[in-house]
């Protein structure tokens, strides 16, 4: 079970903002997003967006445990 | 020391304190940052962090700017949520031996906090809303800072 965080114009787009996923990888919560709304799993994977799995940026895959948190943060745009 | 907060702050008090009791200091600079109205055309700043992440981010760059510049102390307080035209969305406050760090260390610090830090920036305004990127102008004040 993981916690996703969306930020910015991605909570936007899909209508919330925090939400718990049955995922034990990224690559599949990726496929259980985009499974549910097309269009929000293409946007997780556009230009510029990053991943923090536990509040750490990660690059590719990442194995996902009980209570991991993963957000997808769109560009930032500074305060 | 670093503070995000969803509540309005009062910038003189923030200096005030950050300068008491500083016998060895020599200089501080602080820089507030406003909401603007942008005449009508902005009704508000919604301003989205990521509790725990943002604020890690904003004190690993202050505590580089601390090396940098010889700081001997700094406090950053950062609004988030919605803020109205008027009021402060950011204050720097930088303590130094001698005013050309305090100043330059400051101006460091909103650079990147204009353009790299993690926030995410909604614009309300009369049109609707609208997500708002960093400008090429802040794009180009804060590299300036990566060639030196």
């Amino acid at each position: 079970m993981a916690r996703v965080l969306l930020f910015g114009r991605l909570a936007d787009q899909a209508g919330w903002r925090d939400r718990a996923f049955e995922a034990t990888s990224l690559a599949m919560l990726r496929g259980l997003i985009a499974n549910d709304d097309s269009e929000l799993g293409q946007a997780l994977s556009g230009p510029g967006v990053q991943v923090a799995v536990d509040k750490t940026l990660v690059r590719g895959e990442a194995v996902l445990t009980a209570a991991t948190e993963v957000a997808f943060l769109p560009p930032m745009s500074g305060g | 020391m670093i503070t995000l907060t969803d509540q309005p702050f009062e910038p003189g008090a923030l200096l005030t304190a950050f300068c008491a009791g500083r016998d060895e200091t020599g200089a501080v600079a602080s820089f507030v940052g406003i909401a603007r109205a942008e005449q009508g055309q902005a009704a508000a700043l919604e301003l989205e962090a990521y509790p725990g992440f943002t604020d890690v981010a904003i004190s690993d760059f202050a505590e580089a700017a601390r090396a940098r510049f010889a700081l001997h102390d700094y406090r950053i307080v950062h609004r988030t949520g919605r803020i109205a035209p008027g009021e402060a969305i950011v204050f720097v406050a930088t303590a130094a031996g001698h005013r050309r760090e305090a100043f330059e260390a400051c101006d460091f610090l909103m650079d990147w906090l204009k353009s790299r830090a993690p926030f995410w920036k909604k614009e309300h305004g009369p049109g609707g809303a609208r997500w708002i990127e960093p400008t090429d102008r802040d794009r180009t004040d804060a590299s300036r800072w990566d060639q030196e």
